[in-house]
């Protein structure tokens, strides 16, 4: 036989070998962990027990994962188009500032439930602008949108520090950020929510924005699967050139795709800046877009793959706080090594193993035909 | 603005450009032989790191060096494997390279120094000191050819140099040699390559490992050459200032020396220029000079100031036919 590479079950594709991938990738954490001198087994309890352990853990790792849902989903759908979007970094600080402008002009004069819509709308429409002009350029010009999306990171970057210096800081004061928003910008927190459930989330700031996350969950599921839209940002991820040839214009999807990837990289801003610290502040997306990269890959760039992923990065961040804190030579640094691990594992090396668990799995229906084949032969 | 200050401003400018300038052709390297890399940024500061944690616990600029060259070819090979055994996504792959750096950096730093990441200060031998050229101090008086050649060329340290030989040098592996030839051939039609009876995977794993070596020595520069030690993201976007610079140059050694220079020179115009009103333009702001080398590659990338045409099998894993 010449193809021991023989199509594996559903299951071993989509469930199976990103299992292995991300266990490689923590085994891979767990030498580096020890590489430094510290038990990783010991270093495991500390983080699980700092993420899930007691209520504000487990408020706090929700509200990371909030981030990470928004972010992870923006990577994933362009994923879906064959396009490589790392400039969430730069669409959700840039989204921030579409949250902001709500927020200012409405928190006195508003109730937090007329703010939030208005917000949701000023997020996803600066999100989705950052990204439409790399998605244009790409489109038209042929310009990568890898190297454009990066430079238009730290093009945001820079304009943010500009805006938030010169027009944003409240007169007297020399810090970079906005003023504190009233009662009409802030969001409401879920400690009450989870009081009914007999948890008490301390002053985790949870709130929300969490639903908005996972009503993008179901927006993405319906739009890549369920439309006619999708469909066709599915079939030019797969085959750009057997698009063309069925009527789709690559212009049209790579641009669409893009503002959707850009909104929903925007609408990450929702939580940090209404949930949270209620003012935008300098470098208030602190590495969540880059975040999204490993959260899509190791979701497969489905929805549900997507909370999955963000859920554990959300206890990686808040249980990587708590390690931090319980042994200072294991610092937060960490979890961008793990997150290193994780897109190298799943991402650039996601087919590693793939022939040596094709070949194991051929053996093992070889040896089972070959048992019913002898059946057949005995009855 | 006297010579004095222009031949300061530019003499600023030729040290920022430096680690720009090693990051640059290490780049061209690469993304000749086909592998595109995003991971320059990570690689030079996997090597800052390592040379500013050598040179400190060895006490020696030259063990620093090396170990950064090591540390950076190591993290090259990587990329290497991801990208051309593994045929995996070479931009997840770089992506994954600067994540690495960034975190085990930190991570490292703070577990083996104590010092919030830092790594302890240098003094004497730790550090590649600048060099006096031959008759600097006899020629400072002259007018005008005096401050150019004792500011200006004389007193830097050695890698300032050593990046401004590598210019000739890439040009001349590139160009006139058979190596050279078979490097641009495999970024353009590694079939062709592959049909004249040359390993594809072999050409381009020696241009990521010259990749890596020429990152070792763009981290070292900035961490025991220009500073005295290692800090935490000491990089801050040089990497991806240099890939800028890489596409400005339009993946060739001269243009590159160029598109560096020129990007060193707006941040050491920035720098000036931080609170100082031009006459008729007014302030101008920082942020937009720290902008300018990002903004100026998209609009290039655009093709609206000529058009730069990366090699063809650019980012295309090499499958030989079976």
């Amino acid at each position: 036989m010449s193809a021991p590479f023989a199509k594996l079950p559903a299951w071993a594709d989509y469930g199976l070998i990103p299992l292995i991938n991300v266990t490689a990738a923590f085994l891979v954490s767990g030498l580096v962990v020890a590489f430094i001198g510290e038990n990783p087994i010991e270093a495991v309890r500390l983080l699980v027990w700092g993420a899930l352990g007691f209520g504000e853990g487990i408020g706090f790792t929700l509200f990371y994962a909030t981030n990470f849902i928004f972010t992870g989903l923006a990577v994933a759908v362009a994923f879906h188009a064959g396009l490589f979007n790392i400039g969430g970094e730069g669409q959700a600080y840039v989204g921030g500032l579409g949250v902001a402008l709500a927020a200012l002009a409405l928190d006195r004069v508003a109730p937090w439930w007329l703010t939030f819509p208005l917000a949701i709308a000023g997020a996803i429409a600066f999100g989705a602008a950052w990204a439409f002009i790399p998605a244009w350029l790409q489109a038209r010009r042929g310009s990568h949108i890898v190297i454009t999306t990066i430079m238009f990171n730290f093009i945001a970057a820079s304009l943010m520090v500009y805006l938030l210096v010169e027009y944003f800081s409240p007169p007297g004061s020399m810090a970079p950020e906005t003023r504190t928003f009233a009662a009409g910008g802030a969001l409401p927190k879920l400690g009450g929510l989870f009081e009914h459930l007999g948890l008490d989330i301390g002053g985790a700031p949870a709130n929300i924005s969490l639903f908005a996350a996972l009503a993008a969950c179901v927006f993405v599921y319906f739009l890549i699967w369920r439309t006619r839209l999708g469909y066709e940002i599915r079939a030019t991820g797969f085959n750009p050139v057997a698009a063309v040839y069925a009527g789709i214009s690559p212009v049209r999807i790579t641009v669409i795709t893009m503002l959707v990837s850009g909104a929903l990289a925007g609408m990450m801003a929702l939580n940090p800046i209404m949930g949270d610290q209620q003012r935008l502040q300098l470098e208030f997306v602190g590495g969540a877009g880059f975040v999204g990269i490993a959260v899509a890959l190791m979701g497969r760039s489905h929805p549900a793959g997507v909370i999955l992923a963000a859920v554990l990065f959300g206890m990686l961040y808040q249980g990587g706080a708590e390690l931090a804190f319980e042994k200072p030579k294991i610092s937060r640094d960490m979890i961008v090594v793990i997150q290193a691990l994780v897109i190298l594992f799943a991402g650039a090396l996601e087919h590693m193993f793939r022939p040596a668990i094709s070949r194991a799995f051929a053996a093992l229906s070889g040896s089972q035909q070959q048992a019913v084949a002898d059946a057949g032969e005995g009855g | 603005m006297d010579l004095l200050t222009i031949v300061l401003i530019l003499d600023s400018a030729v040290r920022l450009a430096t680690p720009l300038l090693f990051a640059c052709l290490a780049g061209l390297f690469s993304e000749r032989s086909g592998i595109f890399d995003i991971g320059l940024e990570g690689k030079m500061l996997g090597a800052a790191f390592a040379a500013g944690a050598a040179a400190a616990l060895t006490g020696s600029a030259w063990l620093g060096l090396l170990v950064a060259i090591l540390v950076s070819v190591l993290l090259a090979l990587i990329h290497g494997f991801a990208s051309i055994t593994q045929r995996g996504n070479q931009i997840v792959s770089g992506v994954a390279i600067n994540f690495l750096a960034a975190g085990l950096t930190a991570l490292l730093g703070q577990a083996w120094f104590h010092q919030g990441g830092r790594t302890p200060q240098l003094l004497g031998d730790a550090r590649f000191k600048s060099l006096t050229l031959p008759g600097a101090e006899a020629v400072a008086g002259v007018p005008v050819l005096g401050p150019l050649y004792s500011e200006l060329i004389s007193g830097h340290n050695l890698l300032v140099y050593v990046a401004a030989a590598a210019v000739p040098l890439t040009w001349w592996v590139v160009y006139r040699t058979r190596f050279g030839l078979r490097l641009r051939a495999v970024g353009e039609n590694p079939a062709a390559v592959d049909t004249a009876g040359i390993s594809v995977a072999w050409l381009r794993y020696r241009a990521v490992i010259v990749c890596g070596v020429l990152c070792g020595l763009a981290g070292s520069y900035l961490a025991i050459a220009q500073s005295a030690g290692f800090i935490v993201n000491m990089t801050a976007g040089k990497g991806f200032i240099a890939l800028a610079a890489l596409i400005f140059s339009k993946w060739r050694p001269w243009q590159a020396l160029g598109a560096c220079f020129l990007f060193g020179l707006l941040d050491a115009v920035a720098i000036r220029l931080q609170g100082v009103s031009v006459p008729g333009i007014g302030e101008v702001p920082v942020q937009l000079m720290q902008a300018l080398p990002y903004i100026l590659t998209v609009v290039l990338l655009a093709g609206f100031i000529g058009r730069a045409i990366p090699p063809r099998a650019g980012g295309v894993p090499y499958v030989k036919e079976r």
